[in-house]
């Protein structure tokens, strides 16, 4: 009965210690779904025809063609499946980017992203889990569902809640002026007011798409590995990130520091999304403004996925040094030994003694940009074999945001077209109050009587 | 003094007149209790029925066997239809009623109903036994009432509608009388005994404007309200021809600074900035001290001036209903253009008065606690002449199919207005008298005035409230419909001259291919009527059946989604929680949850859902719950 309740999908797989990762569609359409998007090596769509239990090589395309990855795809037919529904898996490669890249697109083909705890749920009501088990299943869902709202809420960067909320205080207002014109026709009119509520909605719909956009680059909420970038001054931190940004320029986006000292930019991996802190360099200083730069390089060092370490190789270690190598005791951390052109005065030696710990050193010269590449493919392998791990509840929370923001964007464009057709008012209300009711998802408010606060304390109506 | 009945109804306002009449007319010997027959069915406040949203209670009210959609057909003196130039879900009817006729008309129906006694007496004291409850969370049950004068009335169930009355307090500036409306008596002793039962009881307020003498108004500087050239009956029962009478006109004025300026000048004068209110007040019908402070920027308020009926001078003042005292009242409403010499029959005055927290209720108003208890208007919380008439109604419904061991009768959300305002009212924290408002129903392009005869007729005749005849007229008009709607989209109109010249002549596209006539009627510029040229075998069908199709055709699309959306509604609507669940034991339930769902105790997921509070994960664990609850059940039977 729960299939009936629509198809689901979401990763299966933890986000980062696997090479490999899993989407599940489960649900009466997931077969139908995954094959728009699959194809074997001849290009032909075969899932429909396959028999359940059974595994097949191909690609996930886009638009018929595009392959967005090789995979293998598995099938089992309801009900024997985790959920007792149709399910397909599909087994793809483990970077991040991939992932939800296919499970957009299954989205987009008319899956839904699944609540947190849903499989089990449905797994449940469809008889696939023991009765017994049901206080352990209550506990899951309550479980992931608590994490998944921290998560939710708390990582909208703040311009954003803010732009929504804005966005919403104009919806709610616009709904119930109609609202209340209709309650009340005799006091208020809505003479002439079609034009302008299209306006309004134009002018929606434009934020709404630069707010898509804005979670098509990843930025609506802070995500991938925090990589912090300490050393000393003149270690060559600034150029590390030019180099490593500048070779990726067409998807790097520069958010402004929140101070004049620390940089951040938001560099891609081959699907691993890192997001690089470029901090102050360390040392002791009388300097009060430079000391606050300081302090805060160690803060974000302390609460970073990853730390990469510059070393000046050209100059002696000192008591600098000694202290960043307290701030990376506990922590990942690769070591780039920077300048590598110039003559030494470090020896990696003498570095991987005083450090004592097992961290990767890599020569490199910033400048000329050689060892970049094998710094890069380190990080790749550390982030595969789960080495470096960071909050995946991220991503899923904003791909959250962004079908909600679809649902958003759907409902004013049929506003629009009401307005176009040239509708009586109160059909207008309709879709923004969905437009409203989505965007309340997103920063978590519950929608219950504000229509009604808002008619009562803006319009005055009444006998 | 002891007497045996069957259903005792509490109150003879609008929702005491349909319940006793709902249970007198399905047969239970019924009795109804007035402080003051000459107050049946009273409307103290304004002189119409119907209104936005209002209207559509009236026509539901109707399809169900309701009287107050007949009453008003009789005894209005002007009728409009609301909203006209706006969709067809909003369109609402809105009636001036003779107040004195629609009571007398009202009290003649209830005199000559079977089964149904008029008693004038004050009702003291409920009876109750304790219940070992098998079933459900009642712990109680209604054995009888006890009026003033110490009779004794043993019954089945008890209706209880006691509007404003309970401890009723009228409040004009410093001025306090302890009345119920225009000076009728108040009802002091029943709320103790409430009380005693375990009843939450709370305290409103609600208002009125001042009644003027007619013939001190210059109406010369009022513009003229008239009604609708063509009126439409409330009932559809009524015979169309029989309500195109002449009407009268009401009055529109407005308010100035002027008026302001004295009303900021008193506010110390009014109980409610003074302090002396304590009960809650609507935000929907503010007094005019309230919408000068809260709207400070608006430089005038609309005044509608509307007669009380045809054999009186009194002119109501809508828009200006106020608690300040006498004078300052007189002062204010004379600087309205019109009533510069105006004479106040009767002043405007606010009124507190005990109610409850109709959470305590199930949706078919039976207390949870105390079987055949029941309860409907403004004592649930409530506020208007219809939403008190709905709720009676569906009281009276249930106190009967209860004593006649039959089904009860819950109207949804997606069922009807009544179905909104009822959840609403058992569902939602409500802090002040609850309007009924087109904008509380989510459903409402199913929801409209113009089908509940659709709609609703059908619970109607399984209650026993509407007759065979009325029903089968129903299911042919429906068939009817159904039968015009498939014509249409199976009539294929071809791309010829002569189709394109019909098109060109009313500014329509023309037409590339070939199409249908359901086709053409969808758009806006054309309607059914224009079509009948290019639709030569077209049968005659009545305005009603033509209304329906081009409403179902037009909106097509709007209306299947919201069709979609009911499906979805439903499911979660039939999954019913059992009587004895017990939340503090489902510890996945969030806290808040938990205490929500005890004080609510909801029949369903989809209420439980709506409960602010209760989010859509603690929803999964009641799912999950639910589902080994069921099971063990089975198991164990």
């Amino acid at each position: 009965m729960e299939s009936k309740l629509g198809t689901i999908a979401a990763i299966a797989t933890s986000l980062h210690n696997s090479s490999i990762g899993i989407i599940r569609v489960s649900g009466g359409e997931a077969v139908s779904i995954v094959d728009r998007i699959f194809v074997n090596k001849r290009y032909i769509h075969i899932l429909k025809d396959m028999k359940s239990h059974t595994i097949h090589y191909g690609y996930i395309v886009e638009n018929g063609h595009e392959i967005i990855d090789e995979v293998m795809v598995s099938y089992m037919k309801a009900p024997k499946s985790f959920t007792a529904e149709d399910t397909v898996e599909i087994n793809c490669h483990g970077g991040v980017l991939v992932m939800q890249r296919i499970l957009e697109l299954v989205i987009k083909n008319g899956a839904r992203l699944a609540e947190p705890g849903e499989f089990t749920k449905r797994a449940f009501l469809n008889g696939r889990i023991d009765l017994s088990k049901a206080e352990a299943v209550m506990d899951i869902i309550s479980s992931k569902n608590k994490l998944a709202l921290q998560s939710s809420v708390k990582q909208l960067q703040g311009a954003v809640y803010d732009k929504i909320t804005d966005i919403r205080k104009i919806m709610i207002h616009e709904i119930a002026f109609i609202e209340s014109a209709l309650d009340d026709p005799e006091h208020i009119s809505l003479d002439g007011y079609s034009n302008l509520l299209g306006e309004k909605v134009d002018g929606l719909l434009k934020e709404i798409k630069r707010l898509l956009n804005t979670t098509e680059n990843g930025k609506i909420i802070k995500e991938g590995i925090r990589a912090v970038i300490v050393g000393k001054p003149n270690a060559g931190k600034s150029t590390l990130l030019n180099v490593l940004s500048g070779e990726e320029r067409a998807i790097v986006t520069t958010i402004p520091g929140t101070t004049r000292d620390i940089l951040e930019e938001d560099v891609y991996l081959d699907g691993i999304n890192l997001h690089i802190i470029d901090t102050a360099g360390i040392r002791q200083t009388t300097d009060i403004v430079e000391k606050i730069g300081v302090e805060k390089a160690i803060k974000y060092a302390s609460e970073a996925d990853l730390i990469i370490y510059v070393v000046d190789s050209s100059i002696c270690l000192d008591e600098n040094d000694v202290q960043i190598m307290k701030m990376i005791k506990d922590k990942k951390c690769i070591i780039l030994f920077n300048k590598s052109d110039l003559e030494n005065q470090v020896s990696i030696n003498e570095l991987k003694n005083k450090t004592g710990h097992d961290h990767k050193i890599i020569k490199i010269s910033a400048k000329d940009h050689t060892g970049i590449d094998q710094f890069k493919e380190i990080v790749k392998s550390m982030f595969f074999k789960g080495d470096i791990s960071f909050n995946d509840e991220l991503m899923i929370t904003n791909m959250r945001h962004k079908s909600l923001l679809e649902e958003v964007e759907e409902s004013l464009d049929q506003v629009k077209r009401s307005l176009d057709l040239n509708m009586p008012e109160d059909f207008y209300t309709i879709d923004l109050m969905n437009a409203y009711r989505s965007l309340g998802k997103i920063v978590g408010e519950e929608v219950e009587e504000d229509l009604v606060n808002e008619i009562f304390s803006k319009f005055c109506m009444g006998k | 003094m002891r007497e045996k009945i069957d259903v005792c109804v509490v109150g003879a306002g609008h929702a005491g007149c349909e319940a006793a009449l709902a249970c007198a007319r399905l047969g239970l010997e019924t009795i109804i209790f007035t402080v003051s027959v000459d107050s049946i069915a009273l409307m103290p406040c304004n002189p119409n029925i119907g209104g936005s949203s209002k209207g559509h209670l009236v026509r539901e009210i109707d399809a169900l066997g309701g009287e107050m959609g007949k009453n008003i057909d009789k005894t209005f003196i002007q009728s409009k239809m609301l909203n006209v130039s706006k969709g067809p879900a909003v369109h609402s009817l809105r009636a001036q009623a003779d107040k004195s006729e629609y009571t007398r008309s009202m009290r003649s129906v209830l005199e000559n109903q079977e089964h149904l006694t008029i008693k004038q007496a004050e009702v003291c004291k409920l009876l109750w036994e304790d219940k070992n409850s098998l079933s459900g969370m009642a712990n109680k049950k209604i054995v009888g009432l006890e009026t003033f004068t110490g009779a004794v009335y043993e019954c089945k169930a008890v209706i209880l509608c006691t509007g404003t009355y309970l401890k009723a307090r009228c409040l004009c500036g410093e001025a306090i009388t302890y009345t119920g409306p225009n000076g009728l008596q108040a009802a002091n002793y029943l709320t103790d005994s409430l009380l005693s039962m375990g009843i939450e009881m709370r305290r409103f307020k609600t208002g009125t404007p001042a009644r003027m003498d007619g013939r001190s108004i210059d109406y010369s500087k009022m513009e003229e309200q008239f009604g609708d050239k063509k009126v439409i009956p409330f009932s559809f029962s009524t015979d169309p021809e029989s309500v195109q009478i002449e009407q009268v006109s009401c009055y529109l004025t407005y308010t100035n600074e002027q008026t302001h300026e004295i009303i900021r000048n008193n506010l110390d004068r009014s109980p409610i900035y003074a302090g002396i209110i304590e009960g809650t007040g609507p935000r929907y019908c503010p007094s005019i001290e309230d919408k000068v402070v809260k709207f400070a920027d608006k430089e005038r308020h609309q005044v509608f001036i509307e007669p009380e009926g045809l054999h009186t001078n009194e002119m109501y003042v809508g828009g200006m209903s106020s608690s300040l005292p006498e004078d300052v009242q007189l002062a204010m409403y004379r600087t309205v253009p019109g009533l510069e010499n105006c004479k106040i029959v009767r002043n405007a005055y606010a009124i507190e008065y005990d109610c409850i927290n109709p959470k305590q209720l199930y949706a078919t108003l039976r207390f949870k606690q105390i079987e055949g208890l029941y309860s409907g208007g403004q004592f649930n919380g409530s506020s208007g002449y219809e939403e008190a008439a709905a709720q009676g109604l569906i009281a009276g419904i249930n106190a009967a199919m209860f004593i006649l061991g039959k089904d009860e009768l819950i109207l949804d959300r997606s069922e009807a207005y009544i179905g909104v305002l009822i959840d609403d009212l058992v569902t939602k924290e409500n802090f002040e008298p609850y309007r009924m408002m087109t904008s509380r129903a989510e459903y409402r392009l199913l929801l409209r005035q113009d089908n509940a005869d659709i709609r609703l007729m059908e619970k109607g005749y399984a209650v026993g409230l509407v007759s065979k005849k009325q029903y089968d007229a129903m299911l042919f008009k429906k068939k009817m419909i159904e039968k015009e709607i498939n014509r249409l989209k199976n009539v294929k109109i071809g791309a010829g001259k002569v189709n394109q010249e019909f098109l060109f002549r009313h500014n329509s596209a023309s037409l590339k291919t070939g199409t249908n006539l359901a086709e053409l009627l969808c758009r806006p510029e054309l309607d059914y009527n224009l079509l009948s040229e290019i639709d030569v075998d077209r049968e005659n069908l009545s305005e009603d059946v033509i209304q329906q199709v081009e409403i179902e055709i037009k909106y097509e699309g709007y209306i299947e989604r919201q069709l979609r959306q009911v499906e979805q509604f439903k499911k979660m609507e039939q999954k019913k929680l059992p009587d004895d669940i017990d939340y503090e034991k489902i510890s996945s339930l969030r806290l808040e949850a938990r205490q929500k769902l005890i004080s609510f105790h909801p029949i369903s997921v989809g209420q439980a859902s709506r409960i602010s509070g209760v989010s859509p994960a603690d929803i999964s664990v009641l799912l999950v719950y639910l589902e080994q609850y069921n099971h063990r059940g089975r198991g164990e039977k």
